[in-house]
């Protein structure tokens, strides 16, 4: 293991925590207070959906094939979850589609 | 009676083994494919725990990317987490290296976990917790490990399988709109995502487009528009 891959590793150990301990450092006794419990509340599903936006920024739309892959996957997730409502088969299912479309390229 | 709180909290934890250990061994292969030692998936696992994290990690390593950058690109995308802190902040009675343990293996699927559990007269609620948390952890590493293995001993094409990621969170959105039942907070996130290209931000975009987001919920709010 290089010297560059454990501090990279060192790094993205300490960011995560971070993230995860913050609130207990930041708000020993807050967290009741009304405004956090709003935060807590509606903020979660925004991020969610902030998300998925972010993981398909980089679909370009103007070529061939159009982000058809990136958008059947998607609508693939949705219906078998909801059909389900489960997470594992959902994911795997979109995936399983997405590799097959953008391997065999069969959408140009 | 330590034996039934055990298989109790195994038996809330097994739809997030089915969920870890398939991810965690496309990380593995991921990983394996970028031609790294099959134990560097089981320490990312072990130590950094963040499903997302770690898929971001393949890419960053790939660009060799400075370690400011992945502190600010990892921080970033788990900023999420601060949230569920303040959620569970009260029912986390744990003290010490448990409670530290805790707060460390606060993912996505052991905070649905955990928010989730009815509070039950007569159980030791820190002991089911630790027991849910370490559970979790366990299924991600064996995935990381079995993914990294198998991708070093089979070459596999592996071109697509990083839309797990955004499945992923497909399937988190659905989750969140069943658990809050109001459209505003989606509203308000393609908003925010829209002004963010606008701005050109892409670079940027999920800080910008977050702090975006959670003005418009704190503005909202103050208008009386939503509570």
């Amino acid at each position: 293991m290089s010297w560059y891959l454990v501090s990279f590793i060192a790094v993205m150990t300490s960011a995560t925590f971070l993230t995860r301990a913050l609130p207990f450092l930041l708000f020993r006794r807050g967290g009741e207070h009304p405004l956090m419990a709003y935060i807590g509340r509606y903020l979660p599903p925004a991020i969610m959906l902030l998300l998925v936006i972010y993981c398909l920024q980089t679909v370009d739309f103007t070529q061939p094939p159009h982000g058809a892959p990136e958008l059947l996957a998607s609508g693939v997730v949705v219906a078998v979850h909801m059909l389900w409502r489960n997470s594992l088969i959902s994911i795997g299912a979109g995936t399983a589609l997405y590799m097959y479309l953008v391997q065999s390229g069969v959408l140009g | 009676m330590n034996q039934n709180s055990l298989a109790s909290s195994f038996q809330a934890t097994v739809p997030v083994m089915f969920g870890y250990i398939p991810m965690g061994m496309a990380f593995g292969l991921l990983l394996a494919n970028a031609d790294y030692a099959w134990y560097v998936a089981t320490l990312m696992g072990i130590f950094i725990y963040a499903g997302a994290a770690q898929f971001l990690a393949v890419g960053l390593l790939a660009a060799q990317a400075g370690l400011l950058e992945v502190a600010i690109a990892t921080f970033l995308l788990n900023s999420r987490h601060i949230f569920y802190g303040l959620s569970l902040m009260h029912r986390f009675k744990a003290r010490g290296w448990r409670r530290f343990y805790l707060v460390f293996g606060l993912t996505d699927e052991t905070f649905s976990l955990l928010t989730s559990q009815p509070y039950q007269p007569g159980v030791d609620e820190t002991r089911a917790q630790l027991q849910m948390t370490a559970l979790n952890q366990g299924y991600w590493v064996v995935g990381c490990t079995l993914g990294a293995l198998l991708g070093q001993a089979i070459e596999f094409d592996t071109t697509g399988l990083e839309f797990t990621l955004p499945a992923l969170f497909i399937v988190l959105v659905i989750e969140q709109y069943r658990s809050v039942r109001r459209l505003f907070p989606f509203v308000i996130a393609v908003l925010a995502a829209v002004v963010t290209f606008l701005l050109g931000g892409a670079e940027q975009m999920l800080l910008i487009s977050i702090a975006l987001a959670l003005s418009l919920l704190l503005l909202g709010r103050r208008a009386g528009v939503v509570q």
